[in-house]
């Protein structure tokens, strides 16, 4: 593998028309590590994803992959990668041998080694006794342990996923997961696109997408370090009140209803606790304030809020003056 | 291209094929209904035509005559008639399908030789038209002579011989007959269901999202392409031994020329439509608009190309039209093996001109297939 980088892209950009599905992204993206794209729906990752496995020519920008120009090498590179795309994908009316068949044929497998490479996946993706059903009858998590399996059949040194977990159960998602840290350790470079906090906290490195633009890159440790002392937990019996009076203090971000608590997320110039009780004090609220270690979900919010229209909530706000 | 993986294709379409239930029986269903409704639908034992029967020589003769016409059971007399104007006027009007005209000078002419009777027929309808043909087996004159009347040649298109009884069709100089229809109609079916099968297989892999997987493996765009194009393509041989077998066994039509030659030129015009098939498919969004997309070759196809009207009787702009598609130029060959009995390479300008529009499309539809998704 070359050096240690598996994926590496200078500012890429698409255009659909007048839409910039992603807008100058710069990556760099380590080997046999899991790195994640984490953002909202329509924030570019699919579009990224197609990008750098050569399935989409990019308006602008430059892209290396396992040392390949892409899209001018994107052919020698398709055997050299795996690609799960976010809708299931392979043939529902095939039985699961058959399409892990016609997999290894496609990506030239020998024969006798596709055979034995099939009964072993087989038996570590669990389809014992369903080899013979048909793909389009089986369950979400199922038809994604199939296409992951269909996706490595041929050992790929990188692998590209776009929201594989998207259709499945939550103890299918963490199972998924234990496969993907596997593939890790085995060498294997992966590329997951995810909107789940959860998983994207999994990851060995991860890339913050927001309408089409890398909002923020780094590991989760890094990027959740840089929010200490900005987030707040408030214990209070009116929640919804507080909230009201809390979003209209200068320097609070957001404050998320949590249960019974208020997660709160301040300016890069922290507001101590003290002045948010004296305001809750004054409206007739009591209130608990502590600090709270900060998530990824944090971090989503507060590199997010910078460049999204303000929503009709928070234009109603004073804060947005100053953001 | 790489064997395997050409293997691989063709292994995953047919294994489709046989769950698809819905399209076997469209390969087995279409050929089969198409020949019994148009099979039948041109059948010659029509029955109890509404005729006028204008007898003017109104001699013992003549009245025979009428009465042995009769007995047929083709015609059945709904009105009266003095004059050939009257049978005219009854005829445009629809009131009548068949007229008969026995002339004053009936058993002088007869007695000469020379035409005797005359049936008016409505020719809009060619269904008549053929019923018209069993009148004039009637033996005509006394003692019927059989070899005064020639049986006109059902097994040909050429004008009926002039015998003591002269059809004249109104309407419809030609003459359009099963054994004109069922060649033509192996045509007519394989341009229905072979584009459509294609395009559509190719736009439902897009829509399913397989596309998006296979574009991102090593697999080739021709070896993709081929993967459609040769299983529809055995499809489409069964569809013509279908056809074939069922219309020599319920309408006799006749195989003059090579069952080879037969074959030949269906397998072209099979491989000019799964090719155009695929063109389509790269241009259509859905299924739907690639069903729409096949409508537009179709109509042109069935109108056109000779099936329906006379390739000759059209204008010189239609006809142009018409050269572009493969139909016309496969009905000219299927007509000239099957029932003149020519070579197919005695026809080798229509033989060339579908094997040019196959590297055509071929080759648009690979340019034109991308493994990208932009």
């Amino acid at each position: 593998m070359e050096g240690d980088i598996a994926i590496r892209a200078r500012g890429l950009s698409k255009h659909f028309g007048s839409l910039k599905a992603v807008d100058d992204v710069d990556l760099t993206v380590p080997a046999r590590q899991i790195y994640g794209f984490l953002g909202p729906n329509g924030s570019g990752k699919s579009t990224s994803i197609r990008m750098l496995c050569g399935l989409l020519t990019p308006t602008s920008g430059d892209i290396e992959v396992l040392g390949l120009q892409i899209p001018a090498q994107a052919e020698v590179l398709r055997q050299r990668i795996g690609y799960m795309t976010q809708q299931f994908s392979l043939f529902t009316d095939l039985s699961v041998r058959e399409n892990l068949e016609f997999l290894s044929a496609v990506q030239n497998m020998p024969v006798r080694n596709a055979r034995a490479r099939i009964e072993e996946l087989l038996a570590e993706f669990q389809f014992e006794g369903r080899a013979d059903q048909l793909a389009g009858t089986m369950s979400g998590g199922q038809k994604q342990r199939l296409a992951l399996a269909g996706a490595v059949i041929h050992k790929p040194e990188l692998l590209f996923l776009d929201e594989p977990t998207s259709a499945v159960d939550p103890e299918s998602r963490r199972d998924f997961w234990e496969k993907l840290f596997e593939l890790a350790d085995a060498g294997t470079t992966i590329l997951v696109s995810t909107h789940y906090m959860d998983e994207a906290e999994r990851c060995h490195r991860l890339a913050i997408l927001n309408r089409g633009r890398l909002v923020a890159d780094g590991s989760p440790a890094e990027l959740t370090g840089k929010l200490d002392g900005r987030t707040l937990l408030v214990e209070t019996g009116r929640q919804r009140s507080a909230r009201n009076v809390l979003l209209s203090q200068p320097g609070v971000i957001s404050a998320a209803q949590i249960g019974n608590s208020l997660r709160l997320l301040t300016t890069e110039d922290p507001v101590s606790a003290e002045e948010l009780r004296g305001a809750l004090r004054a409206e007739g609220i009591q209130a608990e304030i502590a600090p709270v270690e900060p998530s990824l979900e944090d971090v989503f919010v507060a590199v997010t809020h910078r460049d999204s229209d303000p929503t009709p909530e928070q234009r109603a706000s004073p804060r947005e003056e100053n953001s | 291209m790489n064997g395997r993986r050409l293997f691989a294709v063709l292994q995953k379409e047919f294994r489709q094929m046989r769950r698809d239930r819905m399209t076997l029986a469209m390969i087995i269903g279409i050929p089969m209904m198409q020949l019994v409704l148009f099979g039948y639908a041109i059948n010659l034992n029509l029955r109890h035509l509404p005729a006028a029967i204008a007898d003017q020589a109104e001699t013992s003769a003549s009245r025979r005559q009428v009465m042995d016409m009769l007995a047929t059971e083709v015609i059945e007399p709904v009105a009266d008639a003095q004059t050939p104007q009257q049978v005219m006027t009854m005829l445009r009007r629809g009131e009548i399908s068949v007229g008969i005209v026995i002339p004053y000078d009936y058993e002088r002419r007869l007695a000469l030789g020379q035409e005797a009777i005359q049936i008016l027929v409505d020719g809009s309808d060619t269904v008549v038209q053929s019923a018209a043909a069993q009148l004039a087996q009637v033996p005509v004159g006394e003692p019927p002579p059989e070899n005064n009347i020639s049986l006109p040649n059902r097994q040909s298109s050429v004008p009926l011989p002039r015998g003591p009884v002269s059809i004249v069709s109104f309407y419809n100089p030609q003459r359009v007959s099963a054994i004109n229809i069922v060649p033509g109609l192996i045509g007519i079916i394989l341009t229905m269901t072979m584009v459509m099968f294609t395009a559509v297989a190719i736009v439902r892999e897009r829509e399913r999202g397989n596309m998006e997987l296979l574009i991102a493996t090593p697999v080739s765009s021709i070896e993709l392409m081929l993967g459609k194009v040769l299983p529809y393509g055995l499809v489409g041989l069964i569809q013509t031994s279908l056809i074939l077998l069922l219309g020599t066994w319920l309408f006799g039509v006749p195989i003059r020329g090579s069952l080879l030659d037969v074959y030949i030129a269906s397998l072209l015009l099979i491989l000019a439509n799964l090719t155009m098939g695929l063109l389509i498919s790269t241009r259509a969004q859905s299924q739907f608009q690639a069903m729409q997309m096949t409508l537009f070759v179709f109509l042109p196809s069935i109108l056109l190309s000779g099936f329906m009207f006379p390739f000759d009787g059209m204008p010189k702009a239609a006809q142009w039209l018409a050269e572009i598609l493969p139909l016309t130029h496969f009905l000219r060959l299927i007509r000239g093996v099957m029932l003149r009995g020519a070579g197919v390479f005695e026809l080798w300008p229509d033989l060339l001109a579908l094997v040019v529009f196959i590297i055509l499309m071929m080759t648009l539809a690979v340019r034109r297939f991308r493994k990208r998704l932009d």
